[in-house]
């Protein structure tokens, strides 16, 4: 088995500076692996901190001590120390990210939305907007709406489209945050068979979910994020 | 935005040790980083932080007090902006950079044509073909969305929106690697900003340009940047990657200007 992931002591404080530099103590001694072809499913209640460990993993939060051990293009990279440029590139090639709320680009069509992370790669421009639409379809997003704005869409329509963003590209790792949250039991299905489908290409995921049956069908593990508590 | 990165390792553009003082005023001090080529970097502040001291010191419309700016040229070798000769100077500021003012009349001569506006740039590097030049002018009109058929009206004419369009078709026309922007979208209304900022998100990727935008508008450099610099009182006083320095931000200060943001 190959860890693609690789948490070891990672510890997250915020530092609140305008309310007179109150210390909230996020998560600390945060260790956990994931292999490759492996769904990993946070667990913990609502402000346990999985969703800044996802943030942590992806870069955009950064790491105040411990390490993230990355896997990219065969290499181990330690997230937690890694310049801007090779977070950019990590995620270019390696991380897909789906977060719980879409932040679209005003005017940018749906297609071009889900396109892009192709187009980064180098995909052709036509070909990216193909497979884009194959899987905007099969996530029922009718085809009327692709050349809209995804700021117009639904809460469920955006959230469809941001799982296509994250999953139209061939990204080794995964982050997903609450992927199904508000979607209808059809579209959770179409979700739960693109997990399968990722699993099965060997890609490793980190996934919050707060559906127990969801959890149930794409866990391959399940993380405790309580054991991380950093309040004292 | 996560966008293309050239996989190109050597810096297009060194800061070291930059600073500028007015007498015994400090408008900017201590200021290094790395750009490299297809980077976006955007510098945030508020007014007389010195990020416009700043632009100007690296853009070599100002002489450093101390410290030194190098850039690489076209031969591959960085050279020091300070000991350049005036032909070089002169391919840097007509060909391989460009300026985006945030008064489109500074950067637009709004007497010509819009049409003569863009082929200049083209006829100092050398164009000389007319229906060449034009051919190119009203490619660059349509890429900034502007109709072709007001190719031949002065930018007076033009409405701001429009004006900045056409000062960012004049400055790419000669396909530079590297932009400074001041305050791109700072005199124009909100929904004019947003179709301005689409359309140089879009450019910037497409041309792998990079550029440094200097900002007081935390949206401007969420949606336009890799990597932000924060500077208040003439320093740098936060940088790092753009979402990790808006979403997570470690110093009072920033955290001042991010939850001054009202919520969209």
């Amino acid at each position: 088995m190959t860890a693609m992931i690789e948490l070891s002591n990672a510890q997250k404080t915020f530092v609140m500076h305008l309310q007179g530099g109150v210390e909230l103590p996020v998560v600390r001694g945060v260790s956990f692996h994931v292999d490759a072809g492996e769904c990993v499913v946070l667990a913990g209640p609502s402000g346990a901190g999985k969703s800044s460990i996802l943030k942590m993993i992806y870069g955009n939060y950064r790491c105040d001590a411990g390490r993230i051990g990355i896997r990219h293009e065969g290499i181990v990279m330690d997230l937690a120390k890694a310049e801007p440029r090779q977070v950019l590139g990590i995620r270019r090639s390696t991380i897909g990210y789906v977060s719980q709320f879409l932040r679209a680009v005003p005017r940018v069509a749906a297609l071009d939305v889900v396109a892009e992370p192709l187009v980064a790669k180098g995909v052709a421009r036509e070909e990216a907007r193909e497979r884009a639409g194959r899987l905007l379809r099969r996530l029922n997003i009718p085809e009327r709406l692709w050349r809209l704005p995804p700021s117009t869409f639904s809460g469920g329509e955006q959230q469809r489209v941001n799982i296509a963003h994250g999953f139209v590209s061939e990204y080794p790792i995964l982050l997903l945050d609450e992927p199904t949250a508000s979607l209808d039991a059809a579209n959770r299905a179409v979700v739960v068979e693109l997990i399968a489908e990722k699993k099965r290409k060997g890609v490793a995921m980190v996934a919050i979910v707060h559906d127990d049956e969801i959890r149930e069908t794409i866990a391959d593990r399940i993380v405790d994020v309580t054991a991380f508590a950093a309040a004292a | 935005m996560v966008e293309p990165l050239t996989g190109n390792d050597e810096p297009l553009l060194v800061a070291e040790n930059l600073a500028k003082n007015y007498g015994r005023l400090t408008a900017c001090r201590d200021i290094s980083f790395e750009l490299y080529p297809g980077e976006v970097l955007a510098v945030v502040g508020e007014s007389g932080s010195g990020k416009s001291t700043l632009l100007q010191l690296l853009s070599a419309q100002l002489a450093p007090s101390a410290g030194r700016v190098s850039y690489r040229m076209r031969d591959g070798v960085r050279r020091d902006l300070a000991s350049l000769g005036e032909a070089e100077r002169r391919f840097l500021f007509r060909t391989d950079w460009g300026f985006v003012h945030q008064d489109p009349a500074q950067g637009l001569r709004m007497a010509v044509s819009a049409g003569a506006n863009v082929g200049e740039r083209l006829m100092a590097v050398g164009w000389n073909h007319y229906g060449r030049i034009r051919e190119a002018a009203s490619t660059w009109l349509e890429r900034v969305e502007i109709e072709v058929s007001r190719i031949d009206d002065a930018p007076r004419t033009y409405s701001g929106g429009m004006r900045q369009r056409l000062q960012i078709a004049r400055n790419l026309v000669t396909e530079p690697r590297l932009v400074f922007m001041d305050e791109p979208t700072g005199g124009l209304d909100v929904s004019v900003q947003a179709r301005l900022l689409d359309l140089l998100r879009t450019l910037v990727s497409e041309l792998g340009l990079a550029a440094i935008i200097v900002t007081h508008d935390l949206a401007v450099a969420r949606l336009l940047s890799h990597r932000v610099m924060v500077m208040k009182g003439g320093r740098v006083i936060e940088t790092g990657l753009t979402d990790q320095v808006l979403d997570d931000p470690r110093e009072p200060y920033t955290q001042l200007l991010v939850s001054s943001i009202l919520p969209p």
